[in-house]
Parts: structure tokens; C-alpha cells; sequence
């Protein structure tokens, strides 16, 4: 009776969007007579982060500071058609619709700016900081509150913007599947280490190594959270749950919290993870989403870890004790993973 | 812990960015953590109503009769709703892109389908009230024979489940009980193969378990108008769903969504707001309709439960020259999202690997059991497992380290994937490669130096014109000896993997070295926390 150990990798791709597309996103921008901006959008931040995602990408593209920037989400009177919070779509498609419109509200306030300034609007730029500034010339520069003031109170111009994206639908051929299901992908590789209890068939996931390649990292922060959240759950997934204990018998299902084994707090591992930008042609600065593929690797790289630690293949999910003990069984006992093969 | 590494693919970005790029706290941070961000069921209303949901006991079965006349007079009750009362009873949610056909009653009215199917709906003055109210109800059920197993419900005189699919298959394209995908001769390069690997895999059909429970909140405003609060992943799906099944006109409905206690798919399917809606119109009065946690638990759609046959053949030197998969999504008693996701697992075949043949068959199958639906990685997570667990598999049987043998077949720039659109952007192999840095996970030098962006095209997967030619950067597969447990760190031995290793990474410019993990030092690895530390138990 030992604990082994073993460690197990997997390696996936995840496809950004609806697939096919066909899903289309809009929002709108505008400036209060004092500069500071509203993004109006129907989608739904599920606690991903959208709001700030969404937030970062229109202040970059105004040229204007983040904080002067508000994103308001989820009423459909004020905020335009979004297909919804799913897919991993949040970054890419209402991302670039959010981009498209700000950009369109950039060159209003360009306009206004160059009139306030007497200069052509080509000659000027942002600072990032709040104000336009002539190119060369930064004394030259007037802010963006007295932009919008003159823009709303002078010019009778609207510092707004609106923008959609839409990526089209795709046909799928019957026959042979030929079909254009996503545009950009986001990848993975994930390295799990587990110890095996070979007397209880307990698992204990000891620690993850990771590299996400997203396109673009749009806000760190926001993008550790989804992938240690989304690593708890691929464990989660592989290891303990499931509503119906006894599938495709749909008795014995749990009611609650209680009954619906999840890990806890104390069966995190710890994760260590390296985020790679591969910028996506279309995608907002080049960012893809990691929202739902960071749970994919973490399922079979725990079971290719078992594997390794006792040389049994559980090829039905959850892995739980028990059948990690009939498997082991069955085989005679424990062992690391040399098996030679033939056809 | 979060590394970026800018230094890997630096000349395909600017990075001279303000906003982007930058850790800035979120915009809804302090509200989530003084507990101020408004949930829809923080709105509070005077004379709210509340909806309750009679649930089949069976699995399958006839109605025979319904009587309520006990629960209408109950204390309380404000309104009985049955399948009738609904303006447009059948609905399929992806008829909001005209795809599939309606099948599935708001609330059932001559059969049930699945265990925990709705079919009387009652709206009281509290929950309590409604609860009450269904112990009255009588529904008398005939018993018919039900499925479970998504391969039993596609024989031969099997139960028929769905009365708009009866063969127990989504149609595709009104033609066929399945997608199919066919790239190359798979069954040709077969016979070809050195290997050949016949798996099975079966997911298991997980609970989204949200904090907040699936529910919304629907309030009669002026002019006709209802502003509905909800706790959507999609306002306008829902709300257009609300809208048809309710017959009316969209902008009559204001949706009122926002912070939501977890969604991971189980928050699209629209469950409670359309019946909302309907109450509040036939009482006038505002009404709340949540799931409880019993109900989220056991009706709330889970995700499927697929089951996944992947065959591959292989070569000795290591590369997959065929592999052919048969999946079956388990959908439930309707339709709900799982037919879209059998074609997302299909574009998704077979992975991200260059193989010149490829042929599948993804079914989705009608159950006698809880309509399963989206669900974080829809239609790819349980394709990765198996894919995944293929891939070690297959690994073994060469012979290969379980991460070159990826790596060697890995998707790169200008390979042409199996549903005929060129690869691009591909970053697979980079990926494998800083994993295997940061975790001390040896890799040969050829592996090292490997690129998503050289040594694609056409030549490596030409659609099964040459089924058998060597990947144009393969390793000299016959100069090498085959590792007979390439992969295997032994923990209670000295370490052998460090052995086999080859030398030490080159230097990556501005990264620094990675740091050597002693294979057998993380015994008793401290954990985030050993507050909750009681694993299983």
C-alpha cells in the first residue's frame, strides 16, 4: 500500500465565438458635456469581467483615461443587441463592437478638438491622460472636458459612436463537414502532478503548470482569475462531480450542496501558470478570451496523471475512488505506466 | 501565479499600449466586495407573487388527467397556469435562428418526457402558499417505457422520446440523423497503419451549480409594458424568447439584467422568465419565479453526457495518420442547445493536430432524461477528454514522450484542418513548450527549437493525397530509440526522468531560467488553504 505519484499533460485548442458565427454584438458610445464616457450594451458580465474588459478596450481606443469611462450593461431599453454572454465570445465580439464604436465617438471628438484648436484634426492626439494635443507640439493641446463642452454647448456636435461586429454565418456543407466555425483560437498546455493513494483510491492534485495562449492578455488579473477558476472546476469536473451518480440511471441525483461533491478550498492546488500572446487578426488589440477553455486541460491531463502514477486508464468521468480501486484491481495492483503495446 | 510571456511572439504585437495590458481593477469591485451589486432578486416589490412549478414524477408518461380545482381554492393562490394558458406552449430555443424545430411545452400537457418536466404552474401570495398549492394537485399518469442510454435510444424499435424528432436524432440539414465530417480516406489509412487505437470515453453529465439559482422577477409597468428582472447570460435571447412564447410584441418587455451569481452555460435556456411574464399579465401583480436548489439541482439543465468512440491510426515513428470519432450527445427529452453543439464538436475534430484523414459522426440523441444544455466548453470538453486521453494512449503505443508525440503532430501555420479552412495563428506548440520549461518536463532539442509558424502546409495533411508522408520537421523517427516508459517520473526512486533529459533549455532572452523542480520535493506541497482541507470527506 503506497502513494504514487504521477504527472500528466494535455494540450487543446478552444474556438473563439459561436461556432459558425453569426452572432452578432453592438454597442454604443457617448460623452457626457463633460467628458467623461458611457459604453451602452445589453451583454451580461457574469462576473468574467466584461465590464472592465469592455472598459479597457473603449478608453485605449478614445485615447482617453480609464477611469473616465463607464460601462453600462444589461438593460435592452439603453443597451443594443448582444447574442449573449456565452461562447467565449464576451472579449472578441463585444470587445471589437465596443472598439468600433469608440472609434467612431475618437473622431468626433478629433474633429471638435481640431475646430477648438484651429488645426487639421489629422495633426492632433490623444495623451491618454485627458487631453488632445497637436502631434510635435504638446503645448498646443486643450482637454477632452473642453472638447465635450464645446462640442455639446458650441458646435452642437455628438461625441458618440456606434459599432457591431458580426462575424458572418457560415454554411456547412452535410457531406463533409466543410464549414467555417471560428475565426481565431485560443491554446493550452497544462501539466498536472497527482499522488494516488492505491489502498483508498484517493487522488490528491498536487500542483498545475500551465501556458495559455490568448491573443491578447486584455487585463491580467481578469484573466488568472477565469483560468484558476476555470482550472477548480476542469478538477472539479474530473474528479468528483456529478448529478447523476450512476448515468445514464437517473436516480440517487443530488439536492444540494451537501449531497454534490465539489472540492474545497483545501483540494486547490497550487497553479502556475504563463499567458502567451499570439495577437488574432480580428480580435481587439488581438485578444481571443479565455472563458471557457481553461477548465478543457485539466480533465485529461488529471487522468493521463493517474495514469502515470498507477497505470490505469479511467476513461469515464468523475475518476472517483472507487473505480480508480476496481481498475486497479482488475490489473493486479499498482504500477507506473509501462505498457507495451502491439496492433 | 501569473507569468506573461512577452518575449514569444513580440514581433507580431504593439505593445505600446495605455489601457490595455494593464491589471486595472474591475469596474464592479467595490459593489462585489461591500455586497452591494444588485442581484435580480434584490429588487424588492410590495404585493410580490410567486411561481411554483409541478414537476412529473416520471420519466416518461402520458397525462391522463390534471385536477387543480383543490389547489385554485387553497389559501393564497392567486392563479393556476397549465399548458393551455400559454400563448405559444412549443418552443425550441434555437428557433430564434431558425434552427430545429419547436418541441418542448412550457408546461406539459399530454406527455411527459423527462423526471421533473413542469406541467402545472401555481402563483401565490408566498412560496409557501404555491408549495401548498401543488400537494393539491392530482395529475393522473400513464407509466410509458422510457430510454436512458444514448445508444439504446438509436436501436431498432426503440421508445420514441420526442415528438418532433421520433427517431430520437436531430435532423441535420433535413437529411441526415447526424453531422458528419469526412476529410481524406480514414478507413484506407487504416489499413495502413502501424497502431491501430479503439477507445471509448464517457463524460459525466455535470451541474452548473450556480450560487444564485436560476430565477427573474416579473413586474407589470405602464403602457402595457413588463420590466422583467433576471439573471440571464443573454438578455436578448431570453427576452426574444419570452416575447415568442408569450405572443408579443418584443418592446412590450423590458429586461433588466446584470450581476449574475454564476451562469457557465445554465443561464441561456431561459427557464423561469416566460412563465413570469405570463402570471404577472394574468394577475397584474409583480412575480417572482426562482428555482430552488433541489429544482437547480435535479430540472436545471446539466451538461450532457457524451460518449465518445475516437479511433486512430498510427505510424511507428509517431504520426496520427487517421482517426475517426463517433460522438454522441446526449441531449435529453428536447433539444434545447445540444444540437449546436454537436456540430461545434464536430468542427472541433480532430483536434489540434494536422491528420490528412479524418471522418466522424456526431449525433445528437433524444433521452427520457433532463434536457442537458450549455455548459462552459459546450460541445468541445467532453471531444478534449477523449481526445486528450487518445493522445497518451497513443503516446504509449509508440513509444513517445507524451508531449513530443503532441508536439509532432501539432497543428502549425498553413496546415489545412480537417473541415478544409486553413490553420493560422496556431500557437500550440509554443504552449507545449513553455509548460514544459516551467515544469521541468524534458524535451528533446528538436522539440525545443519546433515553431507554429515554420514547417506547415499543405504537404503535412493534403487531405489524404499522401496519407503516410512524413511531416516535413519530423525527427528522424528511425535513428531513435523508443523510450519504454517515456514519460514516467518515478517519486519513490531517484529520480529517473532528469537522466533521460536532454541539456538545459537554450537561454530565452529576457526570461529567466526556469527553475529546476526536484521531482520528489513537493511531497506535502502547502496548499492555498488547510482551513477547508478535508478532501472527500
Amino acid at each position: 500500500m503506497a502513494k504514487h505519484r504521477g504527472r500528466g499533460v494535455a494540450t487543446i485548442n478552444y474556438p473563439i465565438g459561436m461556432n459558425l458565427g453569426g452572432d452578432p454584438s453592438q454597442a454604443l458610445v457617448h460623452s457626457n458635456p463633460t467628458g467623461k464616457f458611457t459604453v451602452a450594451l445589453s451583454s451580461i458580465d457574469l462576473g468574467q469581467g466584461m465590464k472592465s474588459v469592455t472598459r479597457q478596450i473603449c478608453a485605449e481606443t478614445l485615447g482617453v483615461p480609464v477611469e473616465d469611462v463607464y460601462v453600462d450593461t444589461a438593460d435592452s431599453d439603453t443597451g443594443p443587441h448582444c447574442m449573449g454572454s456565452f461562447a467565449s465570445r464576451g472579449t472578441h465580439r463585444v470587445g471589437n463592437a465596443v472598439m468600433a464604436a469608440a472609434r467612431e465617438a475618437r473622431a468626433v471628438m478629433m474633429e471638435a478638438a481640431a475646430e477648438e484648436l484651429e488645426v487639421d484634426p489629422g495633426d492632433l492626439e490623444t495623451d491618454g491622460r485627458g487631453a488632445i494635443q497637436v502631434k510635435g507640439a504638446p503645448h498646443r493641446s486643450i482637454s477632452v472636458r473642453d472638447v465635450a463642452i464645446a462640442a455639446q454647448f458650441k458646435q452642437g456636435k455628438t461625441i458618440s459612436g456606434r459599432g457591431i461586429f458580426l462575424v458572418p454565418l457560415s454554411d456547412v456543407n452535410p457531406e463533409t463537414g466543410e464549414m467555417s466555425p471560428a475565426t481565431c483560437y485560443a491554446h493550452a498546455c497544462l501539466i498536472a502532478e497527482v499522488e494516488v493513494d492505491d489502498e483508498t483510491g484517493e487522488v490528491t492534485v498536487l500542483k498545475m503548470t500551465s501556458a495559455y495562449e490568448l491573443g491578447r492578455a486584455i487585463n491580467p488579473k481578469l484573466v488568472e482569475q477565469q483560468l484558476v477558476g476555470g482550472t477548480w472546476m476542469g478538477m472539479s469536473h474530473a474528479l468528483y462531480e456529478t448529478p447523476e451518480p450512476y448515468y445514464p440511471d437517473t436516480r440517487e441525483g443530488p439536492r444540494d450542496f451537501n449531497e454534490y461533491l465539489m472540492p474545497g478550498p483545501g483540494d486547490i492546488c497550487p497553479h502556475d501558470i504563463a499567458v502567451l500572446e499570439r495577437p488574432a487578426p480580428d480580435g481587439p488589440f488581438g485578444a481571443k478570451g479565455p472563458g471557457e477553455m481553461c477548465a478543457n486541460p485539466v480533465l485529461p491531463a488529471v487522468a493521463n496523471a493517474i495514469f502515470n502514477a498507477v497505470g490505469v486508464r479511467i476513461d469515464e468521468l468523475p475518476i472517483t475512488p472507487e473505480k480508480i480501486l476496481r481498475a486497479l484491481k482488475a490489473r493486479g495492483g499498482a504500477a507506473g505506466a509501462a505498457l507495451p503495446r502491439a496492433r | 501565479m501569473l507569468e506573461l510571456r512577452k518575449d514569444i511572439f513580440a514581433d507580431e504585437r504593439d505593445d505600446n499600449l495605455k489601457e490595455v495590458g494593464k491589471p486595472t481593477q474591475r469596474q464592479d469591485m467595490l459593489g462585489h466586495v461591500t455586497g452591494t451589486s444588485a442581484y435580480y432578486d434584490d429588487h424588492r416589490f410590495a404585493n410580490l407573487l410567486h411561481l411554483k412549478i409541478l414537476r412529473s414524477p416520471h420519466a416518461h408518461a402520458r397525462i391522463r388527467s390534471i385536477d387543480d380545482a383543490a389547489a385554485a381554492r387553497a389559501p393564497g393562490v392567486k392563479r393556476i397556469i397549465r399548458g393551455a394558458d400559454v400563448p405559444v406552449n412549443l418552443n425550441t430555443l434555437l428557433s430564434l435562428i431558425q434552427f430545429g424545430k419547436d418541441d418542448e411545452p412550457s408546461l406539459a400537457t399530454d406527455v411527459v418526457r423527462y423526471k421533473g418536466e413542469p406541467v402545472v404552474a401555481v402563483v401565490a401570495t408566498s412560496e409557501r402558499a404555491a408549495l401548498e398549492a401543488l400537494a393539491l394537485i392530482r395529475v393522473s399518469y400513464e407509466p410509458l417505457p422510457a430510454v436512458f442510454d444514448v445508444e439504446e435510444a438509436l436501436k431498432p424499435g426503440a421508445v420514441s422520446v420526442n415528438a418532433a424528432y421520433p427517431k430520437n436524432t436531430f435532423e441535420y440539414y433535413n437529411k441526415y440523423d447526424h453531422q458528419k465530417l469526412r476529410f481524406g480516406d480514414a478507413d484506407a489509412a487504416f489499413a495502413q497503419a502501424d497502431i491501430v487505437l479503439d477507445e471509448r470515453y464517457q463524460m459525466s453529465p455535470i451541474e452548473h451549480a450556480p450560487t444564485e439559482t436560476n430565477g427573474s422577477i416579473a413586474v407589470p409597468d405602464t403602457n402595457g409594458r413588463f420590466i422583467v428582472y433576471t439573471s440571464t447570460q443573454a438578455l436578448f435571447f431570453s427576452l426574444d424568447t419570452a416575447a415568442k412564447i408569450n405572443a408579443m410584441p418584443s418592446n412590450q418587455l423590458h429586461f433588466i439584467g446584470g450581476t449574475v451569481g454564476g451562469g457557465f452555460g445554465g443561464k441561456v435556456d431561459t427557464l423561469t422568465e416566460p412563465l413570469a411574464i405570463l402570471a404577472a399579465r394574468l394577475t397584474g401583480a409583480p412575480v417572482r419565479h426562482r428555482l430552488s436548489r433541489h429544482e437547480e439541482m435535479q430540472f436545471g439543465s446539466p451538461r450532457g453526457g457524451e460518449r465518445i468512440y475516437i479511433k486512430d491510426g498510427i505510424m511507428r515513428d509517431g504520426r496520427i495518420i487517421a482517426r475517426k470519432v463517433r460522438a454522441y450527445f446526449d441531449s435529453g427529452a428536447y433539444t434545447r442547445l445540444s444540437s449546436y453543439a454537436a456540430v461545434k464538436c464536430a468542427a472541433h475534430i480532430p483536434g489540434p493536430y494536422t491528420i490528412p484523414n479524418v471522418s466522424a459522426d456526431v449525433y445528437c440523441v433524444y433521452t427520457n432524461r433532463t434536457p442537458a444544455t450549455a455548459m462552459r466548453g459546450f460541445g468541445v470538453t467532453a471531444l478534449d477528454f477523449g481526445l486528450e486521453c487518445q493522445m497518451d494512449k497513443g503516446a504509449v503505443a509508440v513509444g513517445m514522450d507524451p508531449l513530443e508525440y503532441r508536439m509532432l503532430n501539432a497543428y502549425r501555420d498553413g496546415d489545412m484542418k480537417a473541415h478544409r479552412r486553413e490553420a493560422k495563428n496556431c500557437a500550440l506548440i509554443e504552449c507545449a513548450q513553455v509548460a514544459a520549461e516551467k515544469a521541468s518536463w524534458p524535451l528533446r532539442d528538436e522539440f525545443r527549437r519546433m515553431s507554429s509558424r515554420t514547417g506547415g502546409g499543405v504537404q503535412r495533411a493534403g487531405g489524404g493525397a499522401d496519407r503516410t508522408r512524413a511531416p516535413a520537421p519530423a525527427p528522424a523517427p528511425a535513428t531513435r530509440p523508443a523510450p519504454v516508459t517515456p514519460q514516467r517520473v518515478s517519486y519513490e526512486r531517484p529520480a529517473a526522468a532528469p537522466a533521460q533529459s536532454a541539456p538545459p533549455p537554450p537561454p530565452r532572452t529576457p526570461s529567466p531560467p526556469p527553475a529546476v523542480q526536484p521531482a520528489g520535493s513537493t511531497h506535502g506541497a502547502p496548499r492555498f488553504s488547510s482551513v477547508f482541507g478535508t478532501r472527500r470527506r
